[in-house]
């Protein structure tokens, strides 16, 4: 092993300018060898740039690098993981079509003269999922995993390749809290085994219970390191956005007695095995926000699609008002006033190669004024898409700047303010707050209380509890496809909701029954 | 005035693989022991007299209008990620049924060419339905099938002309052609035209059509840049399940997109037909404009103006072919520096990407950190 003394990382003066934006200016930052060092900081605070630096992705303009002690230079990625350094990203990068082992392997393929060797490959991920209890199945086919296998396979794949210090941009992000502990867990074995990790997560609660210290960033620099124990999650986020965070109002009941959404008997069957979704029965009225909790895979993409007419159901109806719009196309959906903020921003939402403005389009581009039938007017797009900035606080240089050019958060803010400055009878917004900051995350939630006081009906899915207890006024349980509780979001805790994700908990009050009876 | 700027820095790349094309031929001339100034010389030769000068830019025109309607119709695919390699079909079967209705019908004048011109669209667009159909509902590779369809065109419309369009006047040891269409349908040529320019008359008419391919290119390019459809072809190209998540259709697209594409091609064989050919024979058709199109579409980065330029390069090269051959050079020359234009606008064209994004953060070093800073100390 090397040396304990240095830290394996130190990154001094680390400053990354991009036209208009200066992404980190003079940070520091020194990771130990066996610790989990979380990084924390706002929405385009500058997080994932300087990941990425470390990563060799992106040269820094000024600053330095070592690597136990020693001054390295990463002209790309290939020199960071010969140095030991590995990323797992804030999107996923992984093939859909290949198996787990052909993911793990791709790009860092094992020969023994010019053929593949496979069978040495596979024992060295077996060797790698048991040694860290990461629980790999090589021949998988990676598209038929859930996020969470994914993030497994992206970790093992890092590990494969060498990699002592592990950089992981918002792996949380992703997952539910059962999820959350599994891959606390697998830190934990990497810490003991000596391994570094950096992470980066927007939910300090989790970043003060898994890092053993955190570093703030606050508009790219560098504002302190604090040790979790001594700091509450409210001082971080403090630190975070450099003045006092407001405390979320609490708010009383706006729901109207007008049923704008009503789904009844929604089944959708799978081509083998248990149906998708079957016998999903609920209603949503004007100025009510109604919640789906539930494990990833769990049927509520499906329920998402289905209700924004991207996949046919086989049973059941969907009705707007008093439209039956079964039969309507996406398309006659968004044109009715249903918002939609997809659950995969790069795949669904965005069009990651073209400035905002027509980004501004994509979903209401039949939409007057700037929209229309026939014709649309880049000028009022580049206006529209400019207040959009304004108003969601969206950093970016402007409507020119290219979706990929900004960060993570910034472009689910975009995204939002994209769905919610059209005037919506319905939004169905999954994960609405994924990836984007505590400031942020408060203000989305008071931008989704508004509206629903203005008489807006929401479906919301969510992986986190917190945002479904908080903004629900009716909260549904969906496991293996179908409804199995309704609960009052008032009174239910996390810990009885978990229950009920996991199966382990029925409204008959059954412990352990498969498919409980739905009432309601 | 920024968007003047923007163009001529757009165009610079071009031209450095312009340069690198030319000498690039160069060095392969000499290779087979020729001399590429002599063939640099022809290829800017547009002969002695006004009368060939005339000619030659004639020729150029007539040979650029198909052209650039080709990669017109290839690029609108491009667009969306689609590879209509089948508007050599679409074209070839567009003018044999364009000729016999044409032949067909007689109409005052400029109705009968919009007849004519309507038809030819229509006939190029059911064509290109068919892969289109079989995209959306089997699944079945575009590039596949248009490349069968082609082959099918070159029988389909060799049968349409010694069958139901035969020119029935015709003896029976003459190839088969369709009719001759009435003067009412034929397109008036621009021959007047260069004389009222002080230019010497032409020889050989010049085809009027190349007013109507600008026209078209024009509504293109509007239609493009300013139309829903123009939106949602981007949209689809650019990330086709995000489109689909925000309601549009992939396979509406895909046909839409075909439809239009074989539309455009129809027009492809129409300069000729309407111009100086006058009716469809299989032997003097001229063929292979679907296959350049996809060039032209390339180099002209499926933008209107661009494949206009690109059109332009392309007939200029083709009408040097002749001159090259009494030079010593054979006109396959013509066609290799037509590839390495394209190749070296590709490889150029992403250099430059790459230095400009660079350029663009060094632009930014240098200026004061200014939106940050600010903020910083706020
Ligand atoms: N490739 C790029 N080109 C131009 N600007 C960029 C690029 N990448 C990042 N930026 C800008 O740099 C700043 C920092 O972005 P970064 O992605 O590092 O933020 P982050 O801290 O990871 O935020 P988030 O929590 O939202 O993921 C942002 O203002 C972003 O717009
Ligand atoms: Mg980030």
């Amino acid at each position: 092993m090397t040396e304990n003394s240095a830290p394996v990382i130190e990154l001094a003066g680390i400053t990354k300018r991009f036209p208009g934006v200066v992404a980190n200016s003079d940070v520091h930052l020194e990771v130990r060898h066996g610790e989990v060092h979380a990084v924390v900081g706002e929405n385009g605070a500058g997080k994932s740039t300087l990941m990425k630096i470390l990563y060799g992705m992106y040269q820094p303009d000024e600053g330095s690098i070592s690597v136990d002690g020693r001054a390295v230079e990463f002209g790309n990625p290939k020199d960071a993981i010969a140095a030991g350094i590995g990323m797992v990203h804030q999107h996923f990068m992984l093939a859909d079509n290949f198996t787990v082992l052909e993911n793990i392997v791709l790009g860092a393929e094992p020969t023994t003269g010019l053929r593949l060797d496979f069978r040495a490959a596979r024992r060295k991920i077996t060797e790698i999922s048991d040694r860290y209890g990461l629980g790999l199945r090589p021949d998988r086919l990676v598209e038929e995993l859930s996020v969470a296998d994914r993030q497994r396979i992206e970790i093992a794949k890092v590990l494969y390749r060498g990699a002592r210090v592990l950089i992981l941009d918002e792996p949380t992000a992703v997952l539910v809290p059962q999820e959350v502990d599994a891959l606390f867990a697998n830190l934990a074995e990497l810490r003991s085994a000596g391994l570094s990790v950096i992470f980066i997560s927007h939910k300090l609660d989790e970043v003060r219970q898994v890092a053993d210290r955190i570093t703030v960033i606050r508009r790219g620099s560098t504002v302190a390191t604090v040790e979790p124990r001594a700091t509450t999650s409210r001082e971080l986020a403090e630190l975070m956005v450099g003045s006092e965070l407001p405390t979320p109002e609490t708010t009383e009941s706006t729901v109207t007695d007008v049923v704008e959404l009503a789904v009844a008997g929604l089944g959708i069957s799978a081509d083998d095995g248990p149906s998708l979704l079957s016998d999903i029965t609920f209603d949503v009225r004007q100025g009510e926000i109604v919640g789906f909790a539930g494990v990833e895979g769990n049927g509520q993409s499906e329920l998402v699609e289905a209700i924004m007419g991207l996949r046919k159901p086989d049973t059941g109806t969907v009705v707007l008002g008093a439209d039956d719009m079964t039969l309507w196309p996406a398309q006659d959906r968004r044109a009715a006033g249903i918002g939609f903020i997809p659950e995969d921003r790069h795949r669904q939402a965005l069009l990651l190669d073209a400035p905002l403005w027509e980004n501004r389009l994509l979903g209401w581009h039949v939409k007057p004024p700037a929209g229309g039938r026939y014709w649309i007017s880049p000028r009022l797009a580049r206006q529209e898409a400019a207040a959009i900035m304004a108003d969601y606080d969206v950093r970016a240089p402007g409507p020119e700047t290219l979706a990929d050019a900004l960060s993570g958060g910034n472009q689910q803010k975009f995204v939002i303010g994209r769905e919610m400055s059209t005037k919506l009878r319905v939004l169905v917004a999954a994960h609405p707050t994924r990836g984007v900051d505590v400031g942020a995350q408060a203000a989305i939630w008071d931008r989704l209380r508004e509206a629903r006081a203005a008489g807006l009906a929401t479906v919301l899915v969510s992986a986190d509890l917190e945002e479904l207890l908080g903004l629900s006024d009716t909260l549904y349980v969906l496991f293996r496809g179908r409804i199995v509780a309704k609960l009052d979001p008032s009174e239910v805790t996390p810990k009885v909701l978990g229950g009920y994700m996991t199966g382990a908990v029925t409204q008959d009050g059954e412990v352990g029954a498969q498919d409980g009876e739905v009432e309601g | 005035m920024t968007r003047l700027l923007g163009w001529v820095r757009g165009l610079a790349p071009t031209l450095v693989a312009l340069v690198m094309a030319l000498l690039i031929t160069g060095v392969f001339i000499l290779i087979i022991g020729e001399d590429p100034l002599a063939a640099l010389g022809a290829l800017f030769d547009f002969g002695d007299s006004p009368t060939a000068q005339a000619n030659s830019i004639g020729v150029w025109i007539n040979r650029a209008t198909p052209l650039f309607l080709a990669g017109l119709a290839v690029s609108i695919c491009f667009r969306m990620g689609l590879f209509n390699i089948g508007v050599e079909g679409q074209y070839r079967m567009a003018t044999v049924v364009a000729a016999g209705v044409g032949a067909a019908i007689v109409l005052p004048a400029p109705l009968h060419i919009l007849v004519i011109v309507v038809v030819a669209m229509a006939a190029g667009a059911a064509y290109a339905a068919i892969p289109a159909v079989l995209k959306t509902t089997r699944g079945v590779s575009e590039v596949i099938s248009t490349i069968m369809l082609n082959s099918i065109a070159v029988g389909l419309a060799a049968w349409l002309v010694r069958s139901p369009f035969a020119d029935p006047d015709l003896g029976s040891g003459e190839t088969a052609a369709t009719r001759e269409i009435d003067e009412s349908g034929q397109f008036p040529g621009l021959n007047d035209l260069f004389g009222a320019l002080g230019l010497e008359e032409p020889r050989r008419p010049v085809h009027g059509f190349v007013v109507v391919a600008i026209v078209v290119g024009v509504i293109i390019a509007v239609v493009l840049s300013r139309s829903r459809f123009g939106f949602e072809l981007r949209a689809s190209g650019l990330n086709a399940m995000a489109a689909a998540a925000n309601g549009i259709s992939s396979r509406a697209m895909v046909i839409k997109a075909m439809l239009l594409s074989g539309a455009l091609a129809g027009l492809v064989g129409l300069p000729d037909l309407l111009g100086s050919a006058h009716r469809f024979q299989s032997d003097s058709f001229v063929a292979g404009y679907g296959f350049t199109g996809i060039a032209v579409a390339l180099l002209g980065r499926n933008r209107p103006g661009g494949i206009a330029l690109a059109a332009l390069l392309f007939a200029f090269l083709d009408r040097a072919g002749p001159r090259l051959q009494s030079e010593g050079i054979p006109p396959a020359a013509v066609t290799i520096m037509q590839g390495i234009v394209v190749l070296s606008v590709l490889i150029v064209d992403e250099v430059a990407r790459r230095r400009l994004r660079r350029r663009e953060e060094r632009r930014a070093r240098a200026e004061d950190p200014t939106t940050r800073s600010e903020e910083v100390a706020s």
